[in-house]
């Protein structure tokens, strides 16, 4: 099958089911394209995910970069658009039905019920992004669990922890 | 709440550059300039709008912010306004990073980038965690929640199984025990 194809019907798949956003989804996107066809090994995951977190917009661009480092200009729109218009059509659809549901038990209880698989999912992102650095040394968790105390208890700004990472790469000690 | 509608009514074309903007400035995450510019700036949703349209936009599956725009966009000009505001959010941040990816292929492999780049992807791992357990620290730790977000993580980041069958097994579960903590929470109430 074509890669292009693979894409559009992984993606969009994954599209209807990224609860909380595409965060949750990034561990499947990682075993689909690292794990099961190759297109990616684990650092270059962790590099594109990098690239995407560094970048100004949603989220969902990692999966661009992907399709773009597949298929190139052609894979990248096809997996941004699997990525988006699947999900995009169920908003449009669904937005009047929803209101009726305000307030109700049954809404509070999806809600209450997909909140902590959601969060899951995300802190098994950050777990797999942090391992994607085969080779890397110690000094690659020292900064991944620095940022994360850092960003829990202080307000500065994520871009000037990215920054001083990526010096620390610069100088050779990641 | 009232039926009147929100305060300010835009056209197609300012749907269009009302996310074009936002799109352009959302380092970290889209949202909170979404916010900022629907509900602050441009007034076209009142405070109150916003917030349920953001609860939706959580349930929803799919990339928060661009299901906010295809609902604001239907809002206020139907399926060309969808149109508009979904084009208007994604114009920047695919052109840069297409962009990027190019400047990538061709330099990725140079020693420095690449150093430069693995610290930085291990930076950008510790800011997932910490969102993670900052939003995990703010549902409360009853056993259902950790059981069910643990269960998650092993599924998905240890045992690397699929996704699809874990979200069908987990999350009619997770559902169910939620349902019955409300009616337990109703019934203690009552």
């Amino acid at each position: 099958m074509s890669p292009l194809v693979t894409i559009a019907l992984r993606f969009g798949v994954l599209s209807l089911i990224a609860v909380g956003g595409v965060t949750s989804i990034l561990p499947e996107v990682h075993r689909v394209t690292v794990s099961v066809h190759h297109w990616l090994t684990d650092a270059e995951f962790t590099q594109m995910f990098a690239i995407a977190q560094a970048s100004p917009g949603p989220n969902m661009l990692i999966v661009a970069l992907i399709g773009f480092h597949v298929a190139g200009l052609p894979g990248a729109l096809v997996a941004a658009g699997a990525i988006c218009l699947p999900s995009c059509t169920l908003a449009f659809m669904v937005e009047r039905v929803w209101q009726r549901f305000r307030g109700t038990p049954l809404r509070r209880a999806v809600e209450a019920g997909m909140a902590p698989i959601t969060i899951g999912l995300m802190i098994a992102t950050g777990w797999l992004v942090a391992h994607g650095a085969p080779g890397a040394g110690w000094t690659a968790y020292a900064i991944t669990g620095a940022t994360t105390v850092l960003v829990l208890v202080t307000r500065v700004n994520p871009l000037w922890l990215f920054a001083a990472a990526g010096a620390l790469g610069l100088l050779g000690l990641v | 709440m009232s039926t009147t509608g929100p305060p300010i009514r835009p056209t197609l074309g300012e749907l269009y550059r009302g996310f074009l903007a936002t799109g352009a400035r959302g380092f970290g995450g889209t949202l909170p300039w979404a916010r900022r510019m629907i509900v602050e700036e441009r007034r076209w949703l009142t405070e109150r709008e916003f917030i349920d349209l953001f609860s939706l936009c959580n349930f929803l599956p799919g990339p928060n912010v661009s299901s906010m725009s295809v609902i604001v966009g239907a809002r206020f000009h139907g399926l060309p306004g969808s149109a508009a505001a979904l084009g208007g959010l994604l114009t920047m941040p695919l052109a840069t990073i297409l962009t990027l990816a190019v400047l990538w292929q061709r330099f990725g492999q140079l020693p420095g980038v690449d150093a430069a780049l693995r610290g930085v992807g291990a930076a950008a791992g510790g800011l997932v965690l910490a969102a993670g357990l900052r939003m995990a620290a703010a549902l409360g730790r009853t056993p259902r929640v950790l059981v069910f977000l643990v269960a998650a993580f092993v599924a998905v980041a240890v045992m690397r199984w699929p996704l699809v069958p874990v979200l069908l097994g987990l999350a009619p579960l997770s559902v169910l025990a939620a349902w019955l903590d409300t009616l337990a929470a109703w019934r203690g109430r009552a």
